[in-house]
């Protein structure tokens, strides 16, 4: 039976580990190898590597990290940020990483994920989505450059219409990022979650909001997605891998336990 | 004796995982489109990603089809690799083909897969039941090993190993000298580690 995946995120800057708090506010976690193998071991399914400064920054970022993670690594890896063309994400491929996310870029030119499509096949292409729920309008809106706070700005997508269109597109996987509960640790946004999810044909990433052990249970339980993301929860050291797939697997969640 | 292992380079992008996945192992490996160093290999990986179209358009352009089909050492297709390995492969990609030619190495057909409400791709680890065979040599049945694909080839005469996403369908299949895998064992742990040594060992 296809095991749900726990996957760990790292934000990298500068070939460091950071995390902040709703986008904000980077604190240095650890050095990417170490930390990668780390994880390795404690039993993730899968890691996903952003480069958080890449899109905002439009500058040439050193990527030989990836190549040092392909080394060590035996679990798959996807590497997100700063890959605006289908040449860049050939490089990361071919460094060895699994997959390539796209967020920002994919928004300015939706027309690149069909060529990354065509180019590598569906499999390695995941998009990311940073989608904000506005509480006065009452919609869930996408929103790019993220990863630098003075140029994180609307889109004029609806999140549910640019799901759908990146799967037109041919995205193999959709990673949907919760702005609204990214960092805080109070649960994933599971009302968003289920109502992507029913439109969503490609596998389904739950990401921001994991604080406690029962959130996992509550997002795989209640809307159904692939795949738990979570960060600070994992480099904090407030929930250990090992515990976490044990717990799930008694909650009847089929996991991969090593 | 050190054994002379070969990395086809079809064009593909999984090469380097395959490659260091093998150096985790300490064995040392070369990454070639020269026919006679392929040729002249004690085992070959035929590694791939993408779609089966471009995967054999590289290969042809290469000139390499005469020399994978003529290989009589071990050689272990991986993902797109062992899909390439069967006669024809209904991943048409987007030129309107009806199929595509493969290899041939192995007999079947590489079909689209059926999973009802499932999601595809079929991405992520997966338990597989192995028949009792060399390349499985201390896998038990259910272990998991990790696989990212939407095509596949059902469960015949020449399957080694079987998965279950919505339909039961090859995680492994077998030829003579010819081995093909599903999944990705340069990513899936301990048991993928496991499944490599088998390999280079037998």
């Amino acid at each position: 039976m296809l095991a749900r995946r726990i996957i760990p995120c790292l934000d990298v800057r500068d070939g460091k580990v950071v995390k902040g708090v709703q986008f904000r506010n980077h604190e240095i976690i650890g050095d990417i190898v170490p930390l990668a193998q780390q994880y390795a071991k404690a039993g993730a399914d899968e890691l996903v590597f952003y480069d958080i400064t890449a899109s905002s920054d439009a500058r040439v970022v050193d990527k030989s990290w990836v190549e040092r993670i392909a080394q060590v690594i035996d679990i798959p890896f996807c590497v997100a940020g700063g890959i605006k063309s289908v040449e860049d994400a050939g490089k990361i491929l071919a460094m060895g990483a699994d997959k390539i996310s796209i967020n920002s870029p994919a928004l300015a030119n939706p027309e690149l994920i069909t060529e990354l499509h065509d180019a590598y096949g569906q499999q390695c292409i995941v998009i990311g989505i940073d989608s904000h729920f506005n509480d006065q309008t009452g919609k869930y809106e996408v929103y790019q450059f993220t990863g630098d706070e003075t140029r994180t700005q609307q889109t004029s997508w609806e999140t549910a219409d640019w799901v759908e269109e990146v799967q037109r597109r041919g995205a193999g996987e959709i990673v949907l990022n919760c702005m609204n509960q990214d960092g805080v640790r109070q649960g994933y946004d599971l009302k968003q979650l289920s109502a992507i999810r029913s439109i969503c044909d490609v596998p389904l990433i739950a990401s921001g909001g994991a604080g406690k052990i029962h959130h996992f249970a509550d997002v795989f339980k209640e809307a159904d997605v692939d795949g738990a993301l979570a960060a600070s929860v994992f480099h904090k050291g407030i929930i250990e891998i090992a515990e976490l797939k044990t717990y799930l697997h008694k909650e009847t969640i089929p996991m991969r336990t090593v | 004796m050190a054994q002379n292992i070969v990395i086809i380079d079809t064009g593909c992008a999984n090469i380097s995982s395959v490659k260091f996945a093998l150096e985790r192992l300490g064995v040392a490996v070369t990454v070639s489109d020269d026919p006679a160093t392929i040729k002249a290999s004690d085992k070959a990986f035929l590694p791939g990603v993408g779609s089966a179209q471009n995967a054999m358009a590289s290969i042809a352009q290469k000139g390499l089809i005469e020399t994978i089909q003529q290989l009589t050492q071990p050689t272990l297709g991986v993902c797109l690799g062992m899909q390439l390995m069967t006669q024809l492969s209904h991943e048409s990609g987007l030129h309107n083909a009806e199929h595509v030619d493969c290899l041939g190495l192995i007999p079947g057909t590489v079909e689209k897969m059926s999973v009802g409400k499932l999601r595809l791709p079929h991405m992520g680890w997966n338990t597989v039941n192995p028949s009792n065979n060399e390349l499985f040599k201390g896998i038990s049945h259910g272990t998991y090993f990790y696989f990212v694909h939407g095509y596949a080839v059902p469960v015949y005469e020449h399957t080694l190993a079987s998965c279950e996403y919505g339909m039961a369908f090859s995680a492994a299949i077998h030829k003579d000298n010819f081995y093909g895998v599903q999944f990705h064992p340069e990513r899936s742990g301990d048991a993928g580690a496991q499944l490599l040594e088998n390999f280079v060992s037998l």
